[in-house]
């Protein structure tokens, strides 16, 4: 950058290891936007991150409001970390609600950016102030930097031909490129993204070129900075990388479990928070050979897919919490025809529509017991943004193999959360093997003969002449597959559905245990990363503690009930009210203890870290 | 078609023991369905039967082609996905009024203003009889039943108008026991593309017999039956004394003699405007007096599966077959280097 120069005469940036950051401010303002951008950055820059964005469920909450904020916080590192990180230590604070609402987690003596020229009466009445935090002395114990970010936005894009709304827009790049500067990030990628997405030589593309440098060269001016800080690449393994976003990472492994299981993918679904975008990201790949279909509900949604699934297709319906209710009549039936079929359950902050837009993990028992009759169903999580795509290829080749439907856990945080992603080598992704029927002119056709490892059933699907057949709701015979009131015929089915679903722990992989010692952490889906961070962390303050994390739910894996069984304690974070805690004290008879955050927000490392010191200690400890 | 037969009714018949009770009007129902599928060049193989819960509901077991029983309601969600999946398929959805119009009734609508190729066959009974004898949404007002000792207070829905009303591009009405007229509007729903709905009038001799008296009786038929005849004037009555007019007030019923047989409306199935053929559906709000049968309305529209069959082909001419290696670095790569 040509303002190189300038910038000789500082200091030179501090070093630092790791950097959590959020910006905040209205729905408005583009937050996300100045978030991911700065992520891509950084990406591109070398480091490792993981970021969380926090939206509210509506669109366009009052400007100005605490309802209203929206944040993004990315957390940036020279080294391997696992999670967007518990507490900022730089809030960009755009107005005094996001202030008012963030400012509680930012750590002490913390960088804080606010925008001055927000910080006016009615904003701050909107807000709750009564006197101007900036001004009072209430925020001493940070470092304050003050920017009138509105003035300088207009004052820079002046020449840009932009117009009206268009003009304050632009502020985000302002607070974008301050942001560049003081973390020391290259601009080129945000100007070379501004210009594909606007366009080389429109109005708007020149006021956020614009916008942005003002922005890094005020943090070069200013002097309202003691320094800079460097973060420098991380040492990840080799191999090339993309930031991936959770949703998209699903979408792409229901993509590629259809490819590898040579079945065309059929996505029926209705729009719902968080879930929408795997819908949408399957609708842009038609050339996939996808066949996307909105449906007017959910029960449709999975009715659909269901048809879909007779038919010969990898069908895939994705819901959340409310959803997944919905769903749960025609997953009975799927599972009682033994078709294959994924449904993903985004989870989010319930009962009803609860938190829309926030994490939870309380829908893990109605996964597993959410359905009329006896009606158990193979049960897939995932942990993180990235390692949603091995899970979603995960659940499809259980579905396939076994013909059964899957659920797949996810999350309102994984779903919207970005890492980088080590890509996989496609080609050597596993082939997907399923049990398609074929004619035998010499044998009458039995839909539910079953092969006899997995149970599956032949998939005889409609254009095959000689393998027509009914399949229904109602019991069927072991034998024929006709339909059957014998009793003794009712208990020999119902145990069959479920052995078929206990063999799958026959074809998983054994649960693996970081570490060792007397007390284990047990978690599953989008709390490993605080999991681990706490285990290590206990383990370099000399703790012996031990970290196992389950992908699979149903059925559990095969050596897990002697993993526990080596421990004197288990620890079991949840982000709901203990529902794996309860599944393994059930199971395993073992005293597993319950550590429970239902806030809406991520599993915090430090909270994991506390209660792991708590149980090493004693409760007298405290 | 081919000259040579190349399926017996038999053929589509399965070794299940059918199980309705006897004289239910769902037997002709059946042997109409399997009669006309026998005449069809479709290979066997080719057709889906999809159902709800309910009497009707039992169809696809008894019929020797690939079939669902599924879900109470939801039949026409489940066959959209078997249809949309494989647009070579021929998707028969079977339900009744209680499955189809009150459980269901969102996804019926649904499945016909999407125009999905499906060929639903709408069993009305105006009774529920699985659950043996309570009011459905086609019962008249002040059905007494198990649920309604003081009479059913709730309005029927008009399956006609409710499909017309559903931007359906196909809609008939047929009877049970005329297994002629039946086998033709089966033909016709059949060769229509896209989502078709035939309301059966249909018997349930247990809990509602001679709902359809007044079309069925030999003193009161021929003046009550309504014979929609594409291209035709709409006349009946034993000796085609009576007519129907439209006008700007609706459609009614008159005497030929009176308003003249130049002035009696002709009939278009065809008729791109479906406020005529909901004009008709109006001349009665159920099997009671003079009553419209045969085809309402007959319109090309391209069904759903073709055109998402055509949206695919056509991404992947231009895109080319999905890379899935090209897909997860689509939105931008690194490189970490040893």
């Amino acid at each position: 950058m040509s303002e190189q120069t300038l910038t000789e005469d500082r200091p030179a940036p501090q070093q630092i290891q790791d950097v959590v950051i959020r910006f905040a401010g209205d729905s408005g303002d583009g937050m996300q936007l100045a978030g991911t951008q700065f992520t891509a950055s950084s990406a591109i820059f070398g480091n490792d991150l993981a970021t969380l964005p926090n939206f509210p469920a509506e669109i366009r909450a009052p400007a100005g409001t605490i309802a209203g904020v929206s944040s993004f916080q990315v957390h940036i590192a020279d080294w391997d970390i696992l999670t967007p990180g518990d507490n900022p230590d730089c809030l960009v604070a755009m107005n005094p609600a996001a202030l008012k609402a963030h400012l509680h987690d930012l750590v002490k003596g913390g960088l804080l950016i606010v925008n001055t020229d927000a910080f006016e009466d009615r904003n701050l009445a909107k807000a709750g102030y009564d006197v101007n935090p900036i001004e009072d002395g209430s925020l001493d114990a940070y470092q304050i930097v003050r920017a009138p970010m509105d003035a300088l936005t207009k004052e820079a894009v002046k020449e840009s031909g932009a117009k009206g709304r268009d003009v304050l827009r632009s502020k985000n790049f302002f607070a974008l490129g301050l942001m560049s500067w003081i973390y020391q990030r290259p601009l080129d990628p945000v100007t070379d993204w501004i210009t594909s997405k606007f366009g080389k030589d429109s109005a708007v593309s020149t006021a956020n070129t614009l916008a942005l440098k003002a922005g890094y060269n005020f943090g070069i001016t200013t002097e309202s900075f003691h320094h800079t800080f460097e973060i420098k690449p991380a040492q990840l393994p080799p191999g090339e990388y993309t930031n991936v976003v959770g949703n998209t990472a699903t979408a792409w492994g229901l993509v590629a479990g259809a490819n590898k299981g040579n079945v065309p993918l059929f996505i029926g679904s209705y729009p719902i928070t968080p879930a929408t975008t795997i819908l949408e990201e399957l609708a842009r790949l038609q050339n996939f050979g996808v066949k996307s279909f909105q449906a007017e509900d959910e029960i449709a949604g999975i009715g659909s897919a269901l048809g879909a699934a007779f038919s010969g297709r990898l069908a895939i319906t994705t819901t959340s919490g409310p959803g997944l209710a919905l769903k749960s009549e025609t997953l009975s039936l799927a599972l009682m025809i033994e078709l294959p079929m994924v449904v993903v359950d985004i989870q989010r902050g319930g009962p009803s529509t609860g938190l829309p837009t926030k994490v939870e993990q309380s829908d893990l028992l109605f996964a597993m017991y959410g359905r009329h009759g006896e009606s158990p169903l193979p049960i897939v999580s995932t942990s993180s943004p990235s390692d949603a795509f091995g899970a979603a290829f995960e659940a499809v080749r259980i579905a396939l193999k076994f013909m059964t439907p899957v659920i797949l856990l996810t999350d309102g945080y994984i779903a919207t959360a970005s890492e980088p992603w080590l890509l996989p080598d496609v080609d050597a992704l596993p082939n997907i093997a399923k049990p398609f029927a074929t004619y035998n002119p010499d044998a009458e056709f039995l839909p539910y003969l079953r092969d006899p490892k997995t149970l599956a059933r032949p998939w005889a699907i409609p254009g095959q002449p000689g393998l027509e057949h009914r399949v229904g709701g109602l019991e069927k015979d072991a034998t024929t597959g006709n339909v059957s009131y014998d009793p003794n015929n009712h208990e020999t089915m119902t145990h069959t559905r479920s052995d078929k679903i206990k063999r799958i722990a026959d074809d998983i992989p054994e649960v693996e245990v970081y570490g060792e010692g007397d007390l284990l952490v047990l978690g599953w889906g989008s709390t490993y990363g605080a999991i681990r961070t706490a285990v290590m962390r206990a383990n370099k303050a000399g703790h012996s503690v031990a970290h196992a994390h389950l992908r699979h739910l149903n059925p559990s894996p095969r050596n897990l009930g002697e993993v526990l069984a080596g421990f004197d304690q288990i620890l079991v974070p949840e982000i709901n009210m203990g529902q794996l805690s309860r599944l393994i004290r059930a199971e395993f008879l073992v005293p597993a203890v319950s550590f429970n955050r239902i806030q809406g927000q991520p599993m915090r490392a430090r909270d994991v870290e506390a209660e792991i010191y708590k149980l090493l200690m004693g409760e007298d400890a405290e | 078609m081919t000259d040579t037969v190349r399926y017996q009714r038999a053929d589509f018949q399965t070794d299940q023991e059918v199980r309705w009770c006897p004289g239910c009007g769902d037997y002709t129902i059946l042997a109409s369905v399997q009669s006309y599928l026998a005449t069809l060049d479709i290979d066997r193989d080719k057709h889906v039967f999809v159902s709800g819960i309910g009497c009707s509901s039992r169809f696809p077991y008894y019929v020797n082609t690939y079939g669902m029983h599924t879900v109470h309601g939801r039949a026409p969600a489940i066959a959209t996905g078997v249809a949309i999946s494989n647009p070579e398929l021929t998707v028969w959805v079977v339900t009744g009024d209680g499955d189809g119009l009150s459980i269901g009734g969102n996804h019926l609508i649904h499945a016909l203003r999407r125009n999905v190729n499906l060929n639903i066959l709408l069993f009305n009974n105006q009774i529920y009889g699985l659950t043996k004898g309570q009011y459905s949404p086609t019962s008249e007002v002040g059905k007494k039943t198990k649920t309604s000792p003081s009479g059913s207070i709730d309005l029927p829905f008009n399956p006609v108008s409710l499909a017309l009303g559903s931007e359906a591009s196909f809609v008939a009405r047929t009877l049970d026991m005329d297994r002629n007229h039946t086998i033709e509007m089966l033909k016709q729903m059949n060769e229509h593309e896209g989502a078709g709905l035939l309301e059966i009038y249909q018997n349930c001799n247990v809990f509602n017999d001679k709902a359809f008296i007044d079309l069925t009786d030999k003193n009161t038929r021929d003046g009550n039956r309504i014979w929609l005849e594409d291209g035709k004037p709409i006349v009946f009555g034993a000796d085609n004394e009576y007519g129907v007019v439209v006008d700007q007030q609706g459609a009614k019923v008159v005497e030929v003699s009176e308003v003249g047989l130049d002035n009696v409306h002709i009939h278009r199935a065809d008729n791109p405007n479906p406020s005529v053929a909901f004009a008709l559906s109006r001349i009665s709000q159920g099997p009671y007096g003079p009553t419209p049968l045969g085809v309402f309305r007959n319109v090309k529209v391209p069904s759903y599966g073709k055109v998402l069959e055509q949206q695919v082909a056509a991404a992947q001419e231009q895109k080319g077959p999905g890379d899935l290696s090209k897909l997860i670095r689509s939105r931008g790569t690194w490189t970490v280097s040893a």
